[in-house]
């Protein structure tokens, strides 16, 4: 038999990982509902489903079409698995890319984005372990006036700082897109519940002010 | 059965779930590892992004841990736990408890103590989002093929792609701190923290470059990160917000 190599090992692995997790975490719900004897019944699942699967879905599509391209073999199998994607695995596979001077998409890109992916991962599972082990004496502190407003503004906090490594450097096609979303949420600010739609959107719009500079070989 | 949504059953179920993840990190690390060294790597870089990806992630999980805190309150800690500690986000799971709440016709201001109503939240939020676990099996050889394609066939388009897809990701977040904007200046805060995390940003790429600090170079991000939380806990309260 042939030697598989080592990206189709990664896929090998990756589908045993994600398919055992997938029953792993039907598992949850199918035992409470059998140990309580409490199921639920079709009815308010499915009502409560309406509500939330067609963006959830839709989003959850588009997440793995913009991110699998970043995150690479590995780290896609992992971070789809552990979540938190944008605020969290993402930002740090590719800085993780950055710092190392390595692309996505290459062999070594490879190894950066899955070291990143896997000790973010469990760095997260650690400390929500911790704080949920230490809630009683914690809450005082999390739930502390003083502190939420960090906590409240940790998504401009992080995204202000990767702005500036990532348009600095891209500033021609960054400008599209950015001032279409601001504008956007200038005229719109309701939108911002919509964000994970408007991802697609902004990617679309970085995509063809990309290709007509490109085009015009002005890039 | 008593149903308590703080019971043992549910801690244990939960327990396990997160284990079984952080073997699968374990397992993705150690061969990432030993990939890196067959591929002549350094093994410091590496190293050193095992170091500041985790520095990097302890604001962000503090975060998650708020939004457990939050859900625990209606759905007791196993679930909250167990959802965002794998798989989910509190932008998905607080809709989905919402959702079902409402469709139940119950408050999510107290605990939960019927079996059911905890159950069906249980299921709308497995149900609404294992989809994204189906599509990376199933799409990702297409997608990475299609990727490519369209790099063989031109190289430097290729990375421009890529590079647009994301910055298109990112404008869509800057654009989100301007929600709150109609409410006056404190609505402003979002912005002001944006950019003085921009700023923090700014001014370690100008230290890394002229003064030749390489090792700022993995905690510039965490570093300004956690410099413009401190700047909102410190504005929002002159602000008012």
């Amino acid at each position: 038999m042939k030697k598989r190599s080592y990206e189709d090992m990664t896929h090998i692995y990756g589908r045993i990982w994600i398919l055992s997790a997938l029953g792993m975490i039907f598992a949850y719900p199918i035992i409470t509902c059998i140990y309580y004897d409490a199921w639920p019944g079709w009815r308010p699942v499915l009502q409560g489903l309406l509500g939330v699967a067609p963006i959830f879905w839709t989003v959850g599509i588009i997440e793995v079409i913009t991110f699998i391209p970043m995150l690479g073999t590995a780290g896609s199998y992992l971070a789809f698995v552990t979540g938190n994607l944008t605020n969290l695995k993402v930002p740090a596979a590719l800085t993780a890319m950055e710092n190392a001077r390595v692309k996505p998409g290459t062999e070594e890109g490879e190894v950066i984005s899955t070291i990143a992916v896997a000790t973010s991962s469990m760095v997260t599972v650690v400390i929500i372990a911790l704080g949920v082990a230490m809630l009683v004496p914690l809450t005082p502190v999390l739930d502390n006036p003083a502190v939420k407003p960090a906590f409240d503004n940790i998504l401009p906090a992080l995204f202000g700082g990767l702005a500036v490594v990532y348009v600095s450097k891209n500033w021609k096609i960054s400008i599209a897109p950015l001032v279409f979303m601001i504008v956007l949420f200038l005229l719109v600010p309701s939108l911002s519940g919509s964000v994970g739609v408007l991802v697609p959107v902004g990617a679309l719009i970085a995509i063809g002010a990309a290709r007509i500079l490109y085009k015009r070989d002005m890039l | 059965m008593n149903f308590h949504p703080n019971s043992t059953l549910l801690f244990i179920l939960a327990g396990a779930v997160i284990l079984f993840v952080i073997a699968q990190s374990l397992f993705f690390l150690i061969r990432a590892f030993r990939r890196g060294r067959e591929l002549g790597m350094d093994m410091i870089q590496l190293r050193r992004t095992l170091v500041s990806t985790g520095i990097f992630t302890v604001a962000p999980a503090v975060s998650i841990l708020l939004g457990v805190i939050t859900l625990s309150k209606f759905l007791g800690l196993p679930l909250p736990w167990l959802r965002l500690s794998v798989i989910g986000a509190i932008t998905y799971e607080l809709p989905a408890a919402t959702s079902t709440a409402n469709a139940l016709g119950v408050s999510l201001s107290e605990t939960v103590t019927d079996p059911t109503v905890y159950t069906a939240i249980a299921w709308v939020m497995t149900l609404g989002i294992f989809p994204g676990l189906i599509w990376v099996p199933l799409f990702i050889k297409k997608i990475q093929g299609g990727l490519l394609k369209i790099k063989n066939k031109d190289g430097k388009w290729g990375d421009i792609l890529m590079t647009a897809m994301f910055l298109g990701m990112i404008s869509a977040f800057l654009g989100m701190v301007f929600a709150d904007i109609r409410s006056g200046l404190k609505g402003w805060i979002p912005i002001f923290v944006l950019l003085f995390s921009a700023l923090l940003m700014g001014i370690c790429g100008i230290l890394i470059k002229k003064c030749k600090l390489k090792w700022l170079e993995n905690y510039a991000l965490p570093i300004s990160m956690l410099g413009a939380m401190v700047f909102a806990a410190v504005i929002t309260p002159v602000i008012g917000g």
